[in-house]
């Protein structure tokens, strides 16, 4: 009942302030109409208020960034036409849907500051309606961390509302520049490090993103734990006469799986993410085993190992049992593949090869489970370590192709690739968080 | 008369005898001395302590330079010690297992870590900047592994002997060729204790 009196009045085109609709729709939604194979175009309309430019250009780069729609931007002849829809105070009074479809844009997102937050309206073109309308709390402070990343929430809702999937804007990537961890925003902004233990490697997300774990080397090697909450540190894993790295949560944060190595060869052990006596996973019988990436529900584990002779990829279950060699499958010839990642979906895992075969260069390959036929996803300069975002299309990893290593992102279904860091040192070694909540 | 006479002749003898009373018993004059040239003893002497003062002088420096020389050897031997003691190995790409040249460094560790037992050593093992970042954290580890094992197979005691991975975190040669990279894989040793003092040599 209340939907259809709300097409009814979309259909009307009316001009009654659109801030007087329901802010919330319950049931059926209304979903973009377009072709799957073509991007759909979307309008960001300029935002009034507090830091509506600002949140306009991180609107429309989210969007961007997601691969998933096409920012149409405004032409200047256009301009006069929307403007004139405008009211005083800057609102949108009517939508003249004609303009936006001679500009080849399906949606508009049309963003409002209200005293209450930030209203934002999903506009179909080709229906004349809103199909989605909410209102988002913005922290007060613009300049503020939380702020940027609230912003980045919209944005992900906005995605999910034109295509159905949330989009990845609202995470976090860690990552290892000058044995500091760092945490950058995903588009590259808001970069900090955190207070370190030592000289750090590896850093590994809890699956909440609350904690960062990390690997020191050297003198008094051990696993960090940072909680990005309370700003407290725990270490353990400490022995003389060896070295521990690699440390990952398990997808229900109870566990740390980490590399020990020691006199003899490294192996994986799993340890109690909030302490405790560690377990022995792997039986390398002197070789190495290291770099472990959990399937998301948890039950398997892929590692690197050297137990054949040159670096694979092997998945064993959880508990050490049923390793089995997983990148040997299509390949004959002798290589070194190690790093690897498991996709949030679980279809697919992503790990670097040299590229070709004993070239000493690493390239981007993923292997999907199913018919483990390799990817090669990269081929300028050197790639690695590629670590997946949470929509399992994007990859970060660390890249020599514009200099000297940064991190770079690939969207592996467009192949389209930005970089992420900029910075007179190398940036390596990255981690995608998860979609973070506040 | 007589009387006035003695008087004179009775003075005299006072006189003389006052005299002699007066006068050192008489000796032998003493001899003339030799006619003697004394400027030129004196330039004498002076030449003779002068030589006094450099014989001295050159005695306490060869005294010095000895004891200096010896010093310095001993610094030298010890020195010489301490670079066996900290010379570094080299391995081959993606292999931790102990090249002949790196068993002969090893080997001339050995008795010079028997002779001083107090002393103890971190070996540290380092990989090139090829392969993973992360893998070889463990390969860094493997390779000061094996070369502890070496040393306690030899009867050095495993306490004396701390190992650390460095992985490929610190090159000491910078470039991208297998000239760097031959120098970046290796074993490097640290004296950790003991060796305040003075090494002692090995018996030979």
């Amino acid at each position: 009942m209340k939907r259809s009196l709300q097409l009814a009045l979309a259909l009307l085109c009316v001009a009654a302030p659109l801030l007087a609709q329901d802010s919330t729709m319950k049931g059926v939604r209304i979903t973009l109409q377009y072709d799957p194979g073509v991007r759909p175009g979307v309008v960001v309309l300029p935002v009034s208020g507090v830091a509506g430019d600002s949140i306009r250009a991180m609107l429309q780069r989210d969007l961007d960034f997601g691969d998933r729609v096409n920012i149409v931007t405004i032409p200047d002849s256009m301009a006069a036409a929307i403007r004139s829809g405008v009211d005083s105070a800057g609102n949108m009074k009517r939508m003249n849907y004609g303009v936006f479809q001679t500009i080849g844009a399906l949606a508009v997102v049309q963003a409002t500051n209200t005293d209450r937050g930030l209203h934002v309206a999903l506009h179909d073109v080709v229906r004349k309606q809103v199909i989605d309308v909410n209102e988002f709390a913005l922290p007060q402070d613009t300049a503020s961390r939380a702020w940027r990343m609230a912003v980045h929430r919209v944005s992900d809702e906005v995605e999910r509302w034109i295509t159905g999937v949330q989009g990845i804007a609202a995470t976090r990537i860690a990552y290892v520049r000058s044995h500091a961890i760092h945490v950058v925003d995903s588009d590259g902004a808001g970069d900090i490090t955190i207070p370190m233990v030592g000289e750090g490697l590896s850093p590994a997300w809890s699956p909440d993103g609350s904690a960062l774990a990390y690997a020191t080397f050297g003198e008094n090697s051990r696993i960090v734990v940072y909680n990005l909450q309370t700003g407290l540190s725990r270490a353990f894993g400490e022995r003389r006469n060896t070295n521990v790295s690699t440390p990952v949560f398990s997808p229900d944060g109870k566990t740390i799986v980490y590399t020990v190595a020691g006199e003899n060869g490294s192996d994986l052990f799993a340890a109690p993410a909030a302490g405790g006596p560690p377990q022995r996973l792997t039986v390398g019988n002197g070789t190495d085993n290291s770099t472990p990436s959990f399937s998301p529900d948890g039950r398997r584990v892929a590692f690197t190992s050297g137990r054949a002779g040159p670096p694979e990829i092997y998945i064993m279950d959880a508990d050490g049992t049923n390793a089995d060699m997983f990148t040997s499958y299509a390949f004959t010839t002798k290589n070194y593949r190690s790093n690897p990642d498991w996709s949030p979906d679980g279809l697919t895992i992503a790990y670097q090869a040299y590229v070709p075969d004993q070239s000493g260069i690493f390239q981007i390959v993923t292997m999907s489970l199913r018919d483990r036929i390799p990817h090669q996803l990269t081929s300028a300069a050197e790639n690695e370590d590629p670590s997946w975002a949470p929509d399992s299309r994007h990859l970060v990893f660390t890249s020599t192709r514009g200099g000297d290593k940064q991190l770079w992102v690939l969207d592996t279904q467009s192949g389209r690739i930005r970089q992420l860091t900029h910075a007179a040192a190398t940036s390596r070694l990255a981690a995608w968080s998860s979609r973070l909540t506040p | 008369m007589r009387a006035t006479r003695s008087l004179p002749a009775a003075l005299v003898l006072a006189a003389v005898a006052l005299a002699a009373c007066h006068k050192k018993p008489e000796v032998a004059p003493a001899p003339a001395p030799a006619p003697v040239d004394t400027s030129a003893l004196r330039a004498q002497h002076v030449r003779d302590s002068l030589a006094a003062i450099d014989a001295a002088k050159r005695a306490a420096e060869a005294a010095e330079k000895a004891r200096a020389d010896s010093i310095r050897a001993a610094e030298e031997a010890q020195k010489t010690m301490r670079a066996t003691l900290t010379e570094m190995i080299h391995f081959d790409f993606d292999q931790s297992t102990l090249r002949s040249d790196a068993q002969a460094i090893l080997d001339a560790k050995v008795p010079i870590l028997q002779a001083n037992p107090d002393v103890t050593i971190r070996i540290a093992g380092n990989t090139d900047e090829r392969g993973s970042t992360e893998y070889n954290l463990a390969l860094g580890q493997r390779r000061a592994a094996t070369a502890k094992r070496y040393l306690v197979d030899h009867g050095i005691a495993d306490s004396r002997i701390e190992t650390v991975s460095y992985g490929e975190e610190r090159p000491i040669a910078q470039g991208h060729d297998e000239d760097a990279w031959s120098q970046n894989r290796r074993d490097e040793f640290t004296i950790t204790g003991g060796a305040n003092g003075t090494l002692k040599k090995p018996s030979m």
